[in-house]
């Protein structure tokens, strides 16, 4: 009998060493990423980056985004329904990490639209259509083009404006900021400076209300 | 009973076998899913290997039995293997375009290093020699 004993402790202490080890590395990280914070804001917001929501808010919410993304597309609702629950007090910050194979292809796309003032406009039919044009097994990038008038642009502007080399400045510095924020997956969400922990809507929704909180008691 | 209380030292031979094989399978999640390392192909095939020893090694001690070895053998060596090529490429020793998996994670982008030396490929190239070593030990002890 002591043989099992000794095989079942082990179990029993290995399983608890993996779970106080992953909350003991969690909070170090928060720690650090709270920190980083306070030294450069500017980690999480640049003066490049699109923002939605009141200038005086004081809930940043920062998303590293990829346009080919189907998890980014499929929170997007739910993000928007986030700022319009919450008036004047989330300001969200989109950032790009363009993960996926020729994903930066649409980054400049919707960059050179953010010249036209149809950013938003733009992102939605992005992520309406990305089922057509955004296969892993087939992408096919051109696709995009059929869709793009509805967001009223002028497409021939934009087939100028996307090659700007400004743009690829901006891509490149999204991406090294996601890398020192540990963002390796999209969509990648922050609310202050505090990661999100656990993916999912319901723990974002907790975290941006836990914030919601601490910045408008009464 | 009697007969597992008479082998006790194989018994424990084989259990540190299967916990070196625990600890590293727990190690590797805790590199994926908590430190949220993407593992990269060669990464993969050891983990292949690596994960059903840690089942197959704990059949094999109740009751305690000989053959357990014999099957985690195979598994133990090409996990070996593996973890040898993968940290020769890791160390430069093998030249990085032969590598396999020029796509998405390369092999030898460096994650963590103890110590200054004890990369994650060290690690498991450790772990699959600490296990091969007990499993010998153990087959030749066991009558």
């Amino acid at each position: 009998m002591k043989t099992h004993i000794i095989f079942g402790l082990s179990v029993v202490v290995l399983i608890l060493a993996f779970m106080f080890g992953s909350l003991y590395y969690k909070g170090k990280q928060a720690e650090k990423i709270g920190f980083l914070a306070q030294e450069n804001a500017e980690l999480f917001v640049r003066d490049h980056s699109q923002t939605m929501g009141s200038e005086d808010a004081k809930v940043y919410l920062i998303e590293f985004m990829d346009p080919a993304c189907e998890t980014c597309a499929a929170f997007s609702p739910f993000v928007k329904q986030m700022i319009v629950n919450n008036p004047g007090k989330i300001k969200l910050v989109l950032r790009y990490a363009p993960f996926h194979d020729g994903a930066d292809y649409f980054v400049k796309i919707l960059e050179a639209a953010k010249k036209q003032g149809k950013y938003w406009e733009t992102l939605d039919v992005m992520y309406k259509s990305q089922p057509h044009w955004a296969s892993h097994h087939n992408p096919q990038p051109q696709i995009i083009w059929q869709f793009l008038p509805q967001a009223g642009l002028d497409i021939e502007r934009i087939k100028e404006d996307m090659n700007d080399t400004a743009i690829a400045k901006i891509i490149d510095q999204d991406l090294a900021d996601a890398k020192v924020l540990n963002v390796r997956k999209t969509p990648g969400f922050f609310v202050n400076g505090k990661p999100l922990q656990t993916f999912g809507s319901k723990q974002l929704l907790q975290l941006v209300q836990s914030e919601i909180n601490a910045n408008y008691p009464n | 009973m009697t007969r597992v209380y008479q082998n006790n030292t194989n018994w424990n031979i084989l259990f540190l076998c299967w916990l070196v094989a625990g600890v590293s399978t727990a190690g590797s999640l805790f590199f994926s899913y908590v430190m949220e390392f993407a593992p990269c192909v060669l990464c993969w095939y050891q983990r292949i290997f690596l994960f059903p020893l840690v089942l197959i090694l704990a059949v094999g001690l109740f009751p305690l039995d000989k053959k357990a070895a014999k099957y985690a053998f195979p598994l133990a060596v090409a996990g070996w293997l593996t973890a040898a090529y993968h940290y020769l490429l890791y160390t430069g020793i093998i030249p990085t375009n032969l590598q396999p998996c020029s796509q998405g994670v390369s092999c030898t982008e460096e994650y963590i290093s103890l110590f200054d030396f004890l990369s994650i490929p060290l690690l498991s190239l450790l772990s699959f020699t600490i296990i091969i070593t007990l499993l010998i030990i153990f087959y030749r002890r066991t009558p």
